[in-house]
């Protein structure tokens, strides 16, 4: 119970930074809006997607899994830069449990995504996107991507925690998430990648997951997979067992790297 | 009864090439303060991050309110306040909002969070500046909310890490004040700090630590009678300097170092500004003009020069990972 309420304090306080600049809100919003424009409106046009209602269709599970996958760089900068201050040796110093801070930590970066995916999703209605797979899997949907930025999200506190300057948290972060948002199916097909890329992009898990959302958004045909593949045919099965996989080894670690933090 | 003690504390870092502790001892009776003073590197921070459950010691033994700090850190957390180098408070949020968040993280409920918040931003001088980010506040408001932020549960036991380090000298007297304060509340203290001064000004005792050791402990008055008093220093010309060295030492009776660099010629003195005027007298007398004059009194180098034969160099930087 003091446990759940420790979690709820720190989680708070993730909103409170949120509320004092309002500057991080508003550009955690605009990258991505933007990315929904100009893929939109620049690729948009030139590529046949053969799908009724055109590339954006195709193009928005893609960017929300791209959103949420920058999770990972939001929660281990703002880990490292508490490192930095101090700030983790205070909380540490406190009578609450070690996994509350992590936990609440994560659980306040979860809720900006909320926020980013709802702005995201009205400015994707407003050029085109409409999911038509029902309210009820549009909503199981996002609850994906929601959980998959949670995972990811503790992968930051990992490399957070690790990190010696928030600075190189941000490239590393962004070494990570590029590669593997771009060697997938999020904006291309994979079917014109090298044989042995298409392998990888089949099994990234990006891919599973854009794949999984575009079915549960209502599209038919899945976009450039290699037919047949077991993460093509099971995107959802295979998302989630990668989420539980990245849970199972991440949270134990990063609790282990918590606790002995700065050892 | 030791409100703190540590026994034999040993830590290494990057597999035992490091040794910031190396068998550390010390003790802080019930309601004193004890002044860990050392340069950076000797294990200050880390003797304060174990005592303050944040490190565990590679062996030894540490009770903080006599409680076991290994087997029970949860327990220790309880009753101790810490205050760091850096003030370690969220500089996005305001003040008010950071001791109300520590507040409740100490489990006091949201109203007496509220009211010990207010009480502690005026017992600080800082209710003015409460609704403001932390950002805007000056270093030593920092520092000061930081150790607002310590004694929201009124500790038992206090550790303060270099208070004053980064403070500008208004800043630094303000600080001493407040922690005066408390110290007159009973709060037991142990203070780490660079300077002789602070631990002169707020100390019942001081502990003066290097590679990782204590190697002197006692009042302030009987450290600074181990380092020997003022020194007497004078510069003058290059050819004047063999005869102010005979001077100095006459005067001093005791044989005067000669830095040749500097053309610096000191020595120990006892009797402090009398031994300054009747040297200037002498040299006067011998028709030499000083380019420079000083009565120092001594500083932690001198204190390190005369306990360890070596000058406080700047060792690694405190291994904080």
């Amino acid at each position: 119970m003091r446990n759940l309420q420790d979690i709820f304090i720190i989680t708070r306080r993730q909103i409170l930074l949120l509320v004092r600049v309002p500057e991080v809100l508003i550009f955690s919003t605009i990258q991505p809006v933007m990315f929904v424009l100009l893929f939109r409106f620049v690729f948009g046009g030139s590529i046949d997607t053969g799908q009724p209602g055109g590339y954006v269709q195709l193009l928005m599970p893609g960017i929300f899994v791209q959103t949420v996958a920058f999770t990972l760089a939001g929660t281990a900068s703002g880990l490292a830069e508490d490192m930095k201050k101090g700030l983790i040796d205070r909380f540490r110093s406190l009578p609450i449990s070690r996994s509350a801070l992590i936990i609440g930590r994560t659980l306040g970066d979860s809720l900006l995504n909320i926020v980013v995916l709802t702005v995201m999703g009205i400015t994707g209605y407003i050029v085109g996107w409409r999911p038509t797979g029902g309210v009820g899997n549009m909503l199981l949907g996002f609850l994906f991507l929601l959980l998959f930025g949670y995972a990811l999200s503790w992968v930051g506190v990992l490399v957070g925690l690790s990190a010696k300057d928030a600075r190189v948290v941000q490239n590393v972060s962004f070494i990570v998430t590029f590669p593997l948002t771009f060697l997938s199916n999020a904006f291309a097909p994979t079917t014109g990648m090298p044989r042995a890329l298409q392998y990888f992009a089949e099994w990234n898990p990006v891919s599973t997951m854009v794949a999984g959302c575009r079915s549960l958004f209502g599209l038919e045909t899945e976009f450039g997979a290699t037919a047949g593949s077991f993460p093509s045919e099971y995107p959802l099965i295979t998302s989630l067992a990668y989420m539980v996989i990245l849970m199972a080894i991440f949270i134990p670690l990063s609790a282990r790297k918590y606790a002995r933090a700065a050892n | 009864m030791k409100s703190i003690i540590a026994e034999d504390l040993v830590k290494t870092y990057d597999k035992g090439a490091v040794r910031a502790l190396d068998h550390l001892s010390l003790d802080v009776e019930e309601g004193t303060v004890l002044g860990v003073l050392g340069p950076n590197g000797a294990g200050k921070t880390t003797t304060v991050r174990i005592l303050a459950t944040l490190l565990n010691p590679d062996s030894g033994r540490a009770i903080v309110g006599g409680i076991d700090v290994i087997k029970h850190p949860e327990k220790v957390r309880e009753v101790i306040g810490l205050s760091g180098q850096y003030a370690a408070v969220d500089e996005i949020l305001t003040g008010w909002d950071n001791l109300v968040m520590f507040g409740q993280l100490y489990h006091l409920g949201k109203k007496q969070a509220v009211a010990r918040a207010e009480e502690l931003l005026e017992q600080f001088s800082l209710t003015e500046s409460a609704r403001r980010p932390i950002k805007t506040y000056s270093g030593g408001m920092r520092r000061r909310l930081d150790l607002a932020a310590s004694l929201i549960v009124k500790p038992k036991v206090l550790f303060l890490d270099e208070p004053t380090t980064g403070l500008d000298p208004r800043g630094r007297q303000e600080m001493w004040g407040v922690i005066q304060e408390l110290v007159k509340g009973g709060v037991t203290l142990l203070l780490t700090t660079q300077y002789l001064e602070e631990a002169d000004q707020l100390a019942d005792e001081i502990a003066v630590i290097d590679h990782g050791k204590v190697i002197a402990r006692g009042t302030s008055d009987a450290l600074k009678k181990q380092v020997g008093g003022e020194r007497l220093q004078i510069v003058v010309e290059q050819s004047h300097i063999a005869q102010t060295l005979e001077i100095v030492s006459r005067v001093s009776k005791n044989p005067a170092t000669l830095d040749e660099g500097m053309r610096l010629i000191s020595a120990p003195v006892s009797t402090g500004s009398a031994a300054l005027i009747e040297a200037l007298r002498e040299l006067d007398g011998a028709g030499i003009h000083p380019l420079d004059v000083s009565l120092k009194r001594p500083s932690l180098d001198d204190v390190f020069m005369s306990l360890t034969g070596h000058v406080a160099e700047e060792l690694k930087e405190e291994a904080k990972k």
